[in-house]
């Protein structure tokens, strides 16, 4: 046993892309992996250690979350998160955010000051100015990059996960094909899951949703079950195309089949990716109370980093790894 | 063909000075929805048709927590949610936030068939409404009378109510030894409804709809639009929740049922039981449930759940305590 922490800045990153592209999004995954390890060496407990390291994740443009949200097909942001506590399974929601800061935070303040667990929309708003948590006007979020990914949905006239290299090709999609199946890249959510050496978990997760998405859709990030889980067997946080986490109940079922069929955290995992949900929809980083740390992923590449207390740390993105 | 089956639920927690005419109009209405589910599955329904018009019925009545007859937000408007799950293919729908829509459970539906999301809520899900002709009225056409002299109620004891239908004069005096969130029971009745179906092709269904917490902060949601909390079903089961919406999410309840079955094969009430019994913790909730057997169960661990359920075989049963 000892304690663990992983991060993901979202499933899908297809194998084009490129340096310019690459190396920020390492630089950010290598930084944020240092804040979560430098945290839990500090004795900081998991449920910390997740929020403190989503934040630096929203508060990174290059990530689909907080600044550097994907935007609706109104061109506005609505950004979503949840945190939930292994131990106590205390856990928090918010959606429909367009001036919040760190939406995980606010997402900690309803698990900690409400009797409620998930807030939406104004009424959130209202909650986070109640709460004095640090807002800006909307267009702080909005990143040009952004801006060009919208013009590029509407040309193409798809819902599209975020996605960095221009359409390549405009097949018609049918009803099964996924987006990813085609090449599309996919930015979107960031999450983190840890857990110390006395074995209590956490995950934590946010996005700013699908580009061009419908103005008051939800995804799975703020779903407890779907995007988010902790308990005392394991974290995990998990990203993708949301409709398919949702009926999929991902993050759950990592722990369900853990608790039901008594598998391991790498066999759980590996099983609700690669075996029940569709090739192509998601990926997930989740950590066990014994320490281990398991990252799998359907799609052609994942922006994620962990690192556990026996010195093993890794930044990746396909499947090549970088060792650190 | 193992046979159809449906059962039907109107919230869990009932305060057990409840008067005997509120229970008999409750009873009845569970009747009445019944023999509308048992009419259409008769006629070759399928479970998904079926778990909406139900929920339709319900909604419409003013009896309990859901469209007309919804609790009240603190600002004394209703924010409606509702969500809808095929078991076939684990399609699925939610709203919330919904305050104009006569039905959120169709538009739930709509969600699910007609937009590329799975979940819609407050302006979207306006908007999306009108897009789609559903029927909608003035905000006003949902709140009753005994709401608003709840949610004054509410206000005053400065706390979240579920809803309730005991007098208020009742309320003052009556100590209830058993307590819901908080509350005694005699203030507490969520009555948030669904109901769940499986067809004559063995096909489930789920369907779950309330206003949610009388008093409640508005942009709260509950469990009841929540895919695997309040609302699931898939090639095994369906299964609706109601209760403690904090406790039911915690431990995505209606998911539950299913993944016990799923992976360590438990039958369809064993199910019910353990996941009544092993994951609530101080929590208290009921849900109600079917499989693709044909088979219906239920259970909860609260004092009483409005309910109904029905099978193939003839057996019909409406109930409200243990």
């Amino acid at each position: 046993m000892g304690w663990a922490v992983a991060l993901h800045g979202g499933a899908g990153v297809p194998f084009s892309l490129p340096p310019e592209a690459r190396q920020p999004r390492e630089e950010a995954l290598r930084h944020c992996l240092q804040i979560g390890v430098k945290a839990l060496k500090s004795n900081m407990s998991p449920l910390d250690v997740v929020e403190l390291v989503v934040r630096e994740l929203e508060n990174i443009p290059h990530f689909n979350a907080g600044r550097g949200s994907v935007l609706t097909n109104k061109g506005t942001v609505e950004m979503e998160a949840s945190i939930m506590d292994g131990n106590t399974m205390k856990c928090g929601a918010v959606s429909g955010l367009s001036t919040v800061v760190n939406a995980i935070s606010l997402a900690r303040l309803v698990m900690d000051n409400t009797p409620h667990i998930y807030l939406a929309f104004d009424g959130a708003e209202d909650f986070a100015r109640q709460q004095g948590v640090e807002t800006v006007d909307t267009s702080h979020f909005i990143t040009p990059e952004n801006i060009e990914r919208l013009n590029q949905a509407k040309e193409a006239d798809r819902v599209q996960i975020d996605y960095t290299q221009p359409i390549q090709n405009d097949t018609t999609k049918s009803e099964t094909e996924t987006p990813f199946a085609n090449g599309d890249s996919q930015l979107g959510t960031v999450g983190c899951v840890a857990v110390d050496s006395n074995g209590n978990l956490a995950s934590a997760t946010s996005t700013g949703g699908l580009v061009n998405k419908m103005v008051g859709r939800i995804g799975d990030t703020p779903l407890i079950g779907a995007g988010t889980y902790a308990n005392e067997l394991c974290a995990v946080s998990a990203t993708g195309i949301g409709e398919a986490l949702i009926r999929g109940t991902v993050a759950r079922d990592v722990a369900a089949m853990m608790e039901f069929k008594g598998l391991s955290l790498k066999e759980a995992a590996d099983c609700v990716v690669h075996e029940r949900i569709p090739k192509g929809t998601v990926g997930l980083v989740a950590v066990s109370a014994a320490g281990e740390v398991a990252m799998p992923y359907n799609t052609p590449g994942m922006f994620r980093a962990c690192a556990t207390e026996d010195g093993y740390s890794e930044v990746a993105i396909w499947s090549d790894a970088i060792i650190e | 063909m193992s046979g159809w089956a449906i059962a039907v639920h109107g919230g869990a927690g009932v305060d057990p000075n409840l008067p005997p005419h509120r229970q008999q109009e409750a009873k009845q209405l569970l009747t009445e929805c019944l023999n509308l589910g048992i009419s259409a599955l008769r006629s070759n329904a399928s479970a998904l048709d079926v778990v909406e018009l139900v929920v339709r019925k319900l909604e419409t009545d003013p009896l309990f927590n859901s469209g007309r007859g919804s609790a009240l937000t603190a600002k004394g408007t209703v924010e409606m949610e509702a969500s809808i799950m095929d078991g076939t293919k684990r399609r699925c729908g939610a709203v919330s936030g919904v305050s104009t829509v006569k039905n959120p459970i169709s538009l739930a539906r709509l969600v699910m068939e007609k937009s590329p999301h799975s979940y819609l809520a407050y302006t979207g899900a306006e908007e999306f409404a009108r897009e789609q002709g559903v029927e909608t009225e003035d905000n006003e056409y949902f709140i009753t009378p005994d709401n608003v002299g709840m949610l004054k109620l509410a206000k005053e004891a400065n706390t979240i109510l579920f809803d309730y239908r005991i007098p208020t004069e009742k309320c003052a005096g009556t100590e209830s030894p058993v307590k819901m969130n908080g509350l005694p029971l005699s203030i507490y009745a969520p009555e948030t409804v669904g109901c769940v179906v499986v067809d004559s092709q063995g096909r489930c269904a789920a369907a779950t709809s309330t206003g949610g917490l009388m008093n409640k902060m508005s942009g709260r949601i509950g469990d009841s639009p929540l895919i695997g909390a309040g609302t699931y079903a898939c090639e095994v089961c369906g299964v609706s929740c109601t209760g403690e919406g904090e406790a039911i999410i915690r431990g995505t309840l209606a998911r539950e049922v299913a993944a016990v079955m799923e992976y360590k094969g438990y039958e369809l009430q064993q199910a019910v039981d353990f996941v009544i019994k092993d994951r609530l913790d101080e929590g208290f909730a009921g849900l109600i449930a079917v499989s693709n057997k044909g088979e219906v169960a239920y259970g909860f661990n609260c004092n009483g759940m409005f309910r109904g359920c029905a099978t193939e075989n003839g057996f019909m049963e409406v109930g409200i305590w243990e």
